[in-house]
């Protein structure tokens, strides 16, 4: 059996992680095969296939795939590679189509992968069979409420048991919306991090880096009128408490209360007194129709979500869907997404989209920051042989009363992802 | 009578404010904005789109950027800590109208950023200013850019101002 990358002893009060987890190409080819073959593994949103014929290409678990609503209206993931020599069939990164054509011989395919039409077919023998030549398409393909996933393990779980708790958290996402449809905004957010894909699961959810890390972040908030005042409570490294909270296979969560404000829906003075009225109403909206408690849980609480391996949700400044890949031990691809409520008005659409900028992405006042924190972690990194273990013990041994500033939930993921990677 | 602008006058301008920023001169570059400035990058895949309905890379106004110029001075601004070195290259300088005091000119630039173990970067895209006259120069009403990627990909985060 392969070894443990981690010292994992509750007794003691010790987690270390092996460093050699970030460096090694031997391990990210293992990851490739244990863990992104293995899970269901985050590929679009149904609102970003309107139309029968829309299609987005995109690469997931680093396949090259085409993410497509048929001609039927079903929503397909199929191989972007042509059966007969290999090449990509559709090179538009989005468009409407009916067919996918292969530039290199003219086999042409349906929106729905079948192969339509072969040149010069009468050349072929009898053992050439048109209709076991559609498009290969991932093992299976699933949705949880119109966010997708694809995995290319035929054995595993249907997709709404590998969420398990983490269903919850978005059906909280969700809740934003009077008629439970939320939509991916146009614009998309993509640049690569010069650091192994792992440390930004570690990122999304960490809550203790954020007073050093977004220093100016804070002070930018400050300036903005909303003064992030230093916690009151011992033991507290954020204004307010916020939890902690593992939802089984590897998934887990942060549960704020929240103190940046939120496009849904708490009014903070960097959104304007103008908003204040429209706000207001959303508010009221989602207490009548969730009740007291819930509707104030879905306005007023921050949370960033891990979907094992590597979909990350962040419902806090703003919302953001966010995925990450590989490219190499040391290299990784972000892809970002902004996500509202499909009938938001004009206005509330742009303070969304404005709320989001002031925190996310890579022009935003957060998001270059953590991009620099992950890179120097990096680059120190190259001493791993020498200094070989990252201590990640802070809170250990108050399971059950987990704080977001502690580290409870970053031992979950690296957990789950020893286990998967001890399996052969 | 409003007189006509020329290529010269507008290039000048340009010339001035590329060295503000290379030279980290912000609180200057500043100076040059009208009170009502926007300082816009769109996404890589929605050009043409419009920040209140799409998600861009940056849409600040006025008062955003003057908060992101205290932000990206401040030593505590990390990805900007120590600070790039950049060197820009701007050319193909064209007025596409002029109506009045406002004139729109489009340009291309290079601008190269250097980081921590000479770490390069190269944005390559166009402008488009709106800008006002004023006096013998100009204001910047609005500089949009395009950065003529797919991504952004190698470049990371943009935390210079462009």
């Amino acid at each position: 059996m392969p070894r443990s990358y981690v010292v994992d002893d509750p007794e003691k009060g010790v987690f270390l992680l092996d460093r050699e987890v970030h460096m090694s190409d031997e391990i990210l080819r293992d990851e490739m095969r244990k863990i992104f073959a293995k899970c269901w593994i985050y590929v679009g949103h149904g609102s970003e296939l309107k139309k029968p014929g829309d299609f987005i290409t995109r690469r997931v678990a680093g396949r090259p795939v085409i993410f497509v609503r048929n001609q039927k209206g079903e929503v397909e993931v199929l191989f972007n590679t042509c059966r007969h020599r290999g090449a990509l069939v559709c090179t538009d990164r989005k468009g409407n189509a009916r067919r996918f054509f292969c530039v290199y011989h003219g086999w042409i395919y349906g929106n729905d992968g079948e192969l339509q039409r072969v040149p010069g077919d009468e050349a072929y023998t009898s053992a050439f069979d048109k209709g076991t030549l559609a498009l290969k398409k991932p093992a299976k393909v699933e949705n949880y409420r119109d966010f997708y996933f694809m995995t290319l393990n035929p054995d595993i779980e249907p997709l709404t048991d590998y969420l398990g708790k983490a269903t919850e958290y978005l059906d909280l996402v969700i809740d934003q919306s009077p008629s439970h449809q939320m939509e991916v905004l146009p614009g998309t957010q993509e640049y690569t991090v010069g650091a192994n894909w792992k440390l930004m699961v570690e990122n999304s959810v960490d809550d203790y880096h954020l007073p050093s890390t977004h220093a100016t972040w804070l002070n930018f908030m400050a300036n903005s009128g909303v003064k992030v005042e230093p916690p009151k409570e011992k033991g507290l490294v954020l204004p307010t408490k916020g939890w902690a909270i593992e939802l089984g296979n590897g998934h887990f969560t942060t549960d704020n209360v929240n103190f940046r404000g939120r496009p849904v829906a708490a009014w903070i003075p960097l959104y304007g007194d103008d908003a204040k009225q429209e706000m207001t109403e959303i508010k009221d909206e989602l207490i009548q129709r969730l009740g007291p408690e819930r509707g104030e849980r879905v306005a007023n609480t921050n949370r960033n979500l891990v979907i094992f391996p590597n979909l990350v949700i962040n419902d806090g400044s703003s919302v953001t869907i966010r995925t990450f890949f590989p490219e190499g031990a040391n290299k990784m691809q972000v892809t970002a997404w902004a996500l509202g409520p499909v009938e938001e008005t004009e206005t509330a659409r742009a303070r969304r989209l404005d709320a989001f900028l002031t925190f996310y992405g890579p022009g935003g006042f957060a998001t270059p920051d953590d991009v620099e924190a992950l890179e120097l972690v990096q680059q120190g990194l190259a001493n791993w042989e020498d200094d070989r273990w990252s201590e990640m013990s802070r809170g250990m041994g108050r399971e059950g009363e987990q704080l977001n500033s502690d580290e409870h939930h970053l031992r979950i993921f690296w957990r789950h992802w020893d286990k998967m990677m001890r399996a052969e | 009578m409003v007189q006509k602008v020329s290529r010269t006058e507008v290039e000048d301008f340009l010339f001035h404010e590329a060295a503000l920023l290379d030279e980290w001169r912000l609180d200057e570059w500043q100076t040059l904005l009208t009170d009502d400035a926007h300082y816009l990058i769109p996404p890589n895949d929605d050009l043409d789109g419009d920040y209140r309905s799409s998600l861009f890379i940056i849409a600040d106004d006025r008062e955003r950027i003057r908060q992101r110029i205290i932000r990206v001075l401040d030593p505590n601004c990390h990805a900007e800590y120590p600070k790039s070195r950049t060197q820009r290259i701007v050319g193909n300088v064209r007025i596409l109208s002029q109506d009045g005091d406002m004139v729109e000119v489009a340009a291309n630039y290079i601008c190269y950023r250097y980081r921590r173990y000479e770490r390069v970067g190269q944005y390559v895209g166009n402008y488009r200013y709106k800008l006002v006259r004023k006096g013998e120069s100009f204001l910047i009403k609005e500089k949009k850019i395009v950065i003529q990627a797919n991504e952004l990909g190698q470049l990371g985060s943009v935390s210079i101002i462009l």
